[in-house]
Parts: C-alpha cells; structure tokens; sequence
C-alpha cells in the first residue's frame, strides 16, 4: 500500500512539471482551444467509470452511479474532442491564405 | 492469460500518457494544433478500448448503455452548438467530467463500505475527489447557465455573502473530517457531495460574465485534480498522470488568461466582493474603465506570422532603440513566409522630417516598401495587423475626435482601422506630448512592452518557429 502510494505520488509529481513544461510558450490565440482540449483528456475519467461500473455489477443502485459516471464520461470526451476540432477547423481556414 | 493482460493494460495506458503528452505539446503551436488534438483522442481511445478489452472489467452493454448513448449526446451537441456559444459548451462537458469524477468517487465509496468500515488512506482520495468533482460540476453548470444567459451574467452579490460562502465551506470540511472520524455511512457521503455542489454554485455566482473564461479554464482544472485524484483512489496510473497534466496545464493555462486581460486570478474570483455598489456601474460599460491587453513576445509572432499582410508604424521608440535593423529582420522573416509588409511613415514620426526613411534606408529596407502617410491610410482597412513600433502621439486617434486634445487636427496614422493593433512600447508612459492614447485602450490593441530592439528581435526569431 505504502509502496503503491510512493509509486503513485512519484508520477503525479513528475505530471504537475510535465503538465506547466508542455503548454508554457502557447500564443494568446490558441487558449481556448487548449482549454477545451485540456477539458477533453480529463474525460479520461470514463476509464474509472468502466471500472467502476463493472465492479459494482451486482448492486442496483451501484449500476446505476457506475452508468451515470460512464454517460457523463462519454459525453465530456467525445463532446470535448469534437468542439476542439470544430474550433481548431475555424482557426486554420482563418490561418490557411497567409500561410 | 492474466500474465498478458497484466502487461497489457498498464502498457496501454503508458502509451495513452505519452499521445496526451505530446498532443498537448501539439497543441500549443498553431501549425500543429490539429495533430496535437488528434494524438490525444488517439490515446483516449486506446485506454478506453484496453479497459473495455479487460472483459471482466465491464459488460459491453453497459458500455453501449453508458458510454454510447453519451458519446451520441456529446458528439451531438458539440456538431450543433454555434461557434460563439463554444465557451458554454465547454464549460458544460467540463461539468460532465466532475460529476463523473464524483461519481466514479461514489461508486468506490460503496464497494469498499460493502466490506466494512472504510481505512482513512483509501477514504481521504474518495472525499476530495468527491468535493472537487462536485464544485466543478456545480460550479460549471453555473457557468454555462451565464454564458447562455439563461440567468443574469452580471456578478450575484448580497449583503453576507461571504459569512454564507464561510459558512458552507466549514460545512464540507467539517462533513469530510467526521466521516474520517467514523461517521462514513452513505447520507454523509450524500451530504457531503450536496454542500460541495452548493459551494461551486455560491462560488461562481458573484462572478461576471465576461470573467467566464478564466472561471471555466479554473474549473476545468478542478475537474483535472479531481481526476487524478481518482486515479488515486482506484490504484490507475492513467487517471493520474492524465488528471494532473490538465490540473498543472490548466492552472498554467488560466493564469495566462487572466493575465492576458490585465487580471489576477484572485482579483477575477473575488473582484466582486466587497465591491456591491461599484458592480452596477462597472457591469456593463467597461469600454471606457481603461483596460490595457498585454501581450507575450509569442503572442505577437503568431498573430504577425498568420496574417496576410501586415503594416509596421515605426516612430521615435525604434530610432532610440537603434532598432531599425531588427525591424528589417522581422520584415524580412515575415515576407519569407508569405506575409506583406509594408512601412508606414508618418511626416513627423521621430524628431525629424525623414527621420524613419534614412533609418531604415541604413537598414537596406526595400525603399518600395515605405508608403507616405496619405498613401498608406487607406490601405490600414484592408490590413490584417499594424504594428506600431514606438510611435505613439502619431498614432493617437485623440487627434482625430476629442477637440479638446492638444492633437486634435492633426493627421495619424490610422493604425487603429487595421484587424489588430499591436503596440511594441518601452512603458505605459504617454508620448512625447505628454498625452494619453486611447490606442491603447482599444479591445483590438495589444501591447508588447519591453526595449524596441529587444522585442523586434525576439519577434524576427519566434516568428521563423510558430
């Protein structure tokens, strides 16, 4: 337990350096897209969800949380992805004749 | 069998870190954004596919159930909304994520108190990542109902308030502490995540709409530590690395917003307090309350190196700076790429008549490229950036309508008709008049400050690398 713990605060530590490190040099125009991006990858959350509804399979009420989870996952991620690409689209015809 | 699986899934989720990684790295450079936004749903599907492959894991028609019928609703509803209801759309799937995160929190909780009393190590990630998840969930859902005017965008404020946001946070940490103490059973849990959700929507209310962006880039970060806190608590190294990439990036992220409309984060949560009379006013006229936007040295870059053509006002500023041959760099670096440049020279920019043509003529400036100030005016509707380089009184549009400015009457430069103004000065110091420039103040305006021949040179280089 103690182990995993170590384990498991040693990659949050070096994700908090990599996560400032990645996005410190980003033009005022791209914010929003990588905000929303951003939004999208912590719908990684659906793989909790997984499993944490295919634990819980016996209880009724245990399904449910787990199928809710999994719905609000799916919708953050997908719903994520697709308005970051909408907004990247809009950004690179904008882009796209002075290049 | 279970040997393979048990490689197979961490594998899975390492190279999901690493397309997260480097399709957020892709993301903050223009050229690469789409790739970067591809890597990432590359790596989000892997370790949705691998968990759901682990067949003992999840039924697939709980996966059709659950994760079809969301996948629909937000693939859905991102095709449809329009483009300038983006920031509520966001700020709604942002929701979506916390209260899965609580959730997900809410489900463990359940399976562990089914086997007894709940060991304070594995209890403490379930409660913060239950009352993260739910401030971002309420807090979002706040957000968007703003920004969709679906109630007042103006801040909320009444009399003790911040005695009722006092006390509701006493609440959740007082809950949390007795549930630590022994007192876990389910209406705790219940309880807890209710004032939670009560302390996100009390703590967005007083904020103002124009604020949202910086709210919403905040709670998306919540919602990224709630995540990864997550992570914690079901023993997955995906969940954590994933969680705290968006927590870091996302506070990162929400400062620079903040700081690119002039605001502290603090000033931007709490503005609002204390400030009950003055919000009426300052609400909905800030055009004239003297707002100046402060640009990076890669903002600039991006913005001169994806325009189409692009006008240089230089004046005084750069003729102190000794910064003409920078100029002709940059000039000359955005022309490689495709991009107009043009000069345009204002008769009495400098302290002399001349004074920018023979400094730039040193510089080898193509002479076709200086345009006279009634040539070139015209020519500012059409252009997607000026770039004013130490000029200032020249480029002041007080002269055109304040009749009681001491310019009033003199031709400018007519900097301010082009898409975006960008203005490279050494300090907020009015100019050699000794006046004011509403310039600055522009929404269209952003500064650069810094030496002239500094900031030309770091934009000739940053924009060979955008």
């Amino acid at each position: 337990m103690t182990e995993r713990l170590i384990v498991e605060l040693t990659i949050f530590m070096l994700a908090v350096f990599v996560g400032f490190e990645v996005i410190s040099k980003v033009p005022s125009m791209l914010h929003t897209p990588l905000m929303s991006a951003t939004n999208a990858i912590h719908g990684i959350v659906i793989v909790g969800a997984m499993l944490v509804a295919g634990a819980l399979i016996g209880g009724t009420a245990g399904h449910v949380i787990g199928l809710a989870a999994m719905l609000l996952a799916s919708i953050n991620v997908v719903g994520g992805f697709a308005v970051t690409g909408r907004m990247l689209q809009m950004f690179k015809a904008k882009a796209g004749p002075g290049k | 069998m279970s040997a393979l699986q048990q490689t197979i899934l961490p594998l899975a989720y390492l190279v999901t870190g690493l397309l997260l990684i480097v399709g957020l790295k892709f993301l903050s450079s223009p050229a690469r954004a789409k790739t970067g936004n591809l890597l990432a749903g590359v790596g989000m599907v892997i370790a949705v596919v691998a968990t759901g492959l682990d067949t003992h894991i999840v039924t697939w028609t709980d996966i059709l159930i659950g994760g079809g019928v969301g996948s629909i609703i937000g693939y859905v509803s991102a095709r449809m909304v329009k483009m300038t209801a983006m920031p509520q759309m966001v700020a709604l799937f942002n929701g979506a994520g916390g209260g899965a995160a609580a959730l997900v929190s809410a489900g463990e909780f359940m399976k562990l108190s089914a086997g007894g009393a709940i060991a304070a190590g594995e209890l403490v990630p379930i409660l913060l990542s239950t009352i993260i998840g739910a401030v971002s969930f309420a807090g979002s859902i706040v957000a968007f109902l703003k920004l969709q005017e679906l109630m007042t965008g103006r801040p909320v404020t009444y009399a003790g308030q911040q005695v009722v946001n006092g006390i509701v946070v006493l609440a959740v940490v007082g809950i949390a502490v007795a549930m630590l103490l022994g007192h876990a059973g389910p209406w705790s849990f219940v309880a807890l995540a209710i004032a939670a959700g009560l302390l996100g929507v009390l703590g967005v209310l007083p904020i103002g709409g124009a604020d949202m962006p910086v709210v919403i880039s905040l709670l998306n970060s919540f919602t990224g530590v709630a995540v990864a806190v997550t992570g914690f608590e079901l023993g997955n190294s995906v969940l954590i690395i994933s969680g705290t990439l968006v927590g870091a990036s996302g506070t990162l992220l929400t400062t620079l917003m903040a700081r690119a409309m002039n605001r502290s984060i603090a000033n931007v949560l709490f503005g609002a307090f204390g400030s009950v009379k003055a919000a009426g006013a300052a609400g909905p006229t800030t055009a004239g309350g003297g707002t100046v936007r402060t640009a990076t040295v890669e903002d600039v870059a991006t913005l001169l190196a994806y325009g189409r053509s692009v006008i240089i006002a230089p004046g005084y500023g750069m003729a102190v700076a000794q910064a003409q041959h920078a100029v002709r760099e940059l000039a000359a670096n955005l022309e490689k790429r495709g991009v107009d440049v043009k000069f345009a020279i204002h008769p009495v920019a400098g302290r002399m008549p001349g004074h920018m043509n023979v400094l730039l003529a040193e510089a080898n400036v193509p002479y076709s490229q200086l345009h006279e100030m009634d040539e070139i005016n015209p020519q500012f509707d059409s252009a997607d950036v000026a770039l004013v380089i130490g000029a200032n009184d020249v480029t002041n549009p007080a002269a055109r309508n304040v009749p009681n400015s001491p310019i009033y009457g003199m031709p400018i430069l007519d900097v301010d008709h082009a898409q975006h103004v960008v203005v490279l000065k050494r300090s907020m110091n009015p100019g050699f008049a000794g006046i004011d420039n509403p310039l600055y103040e522009n929404p269209k305006t952003m500064m650069l400050f810094g030496d002239a021949k500094d900031s030309v040179s770091k934009l000739a280089a940053a924009v060979n690398t955008v």
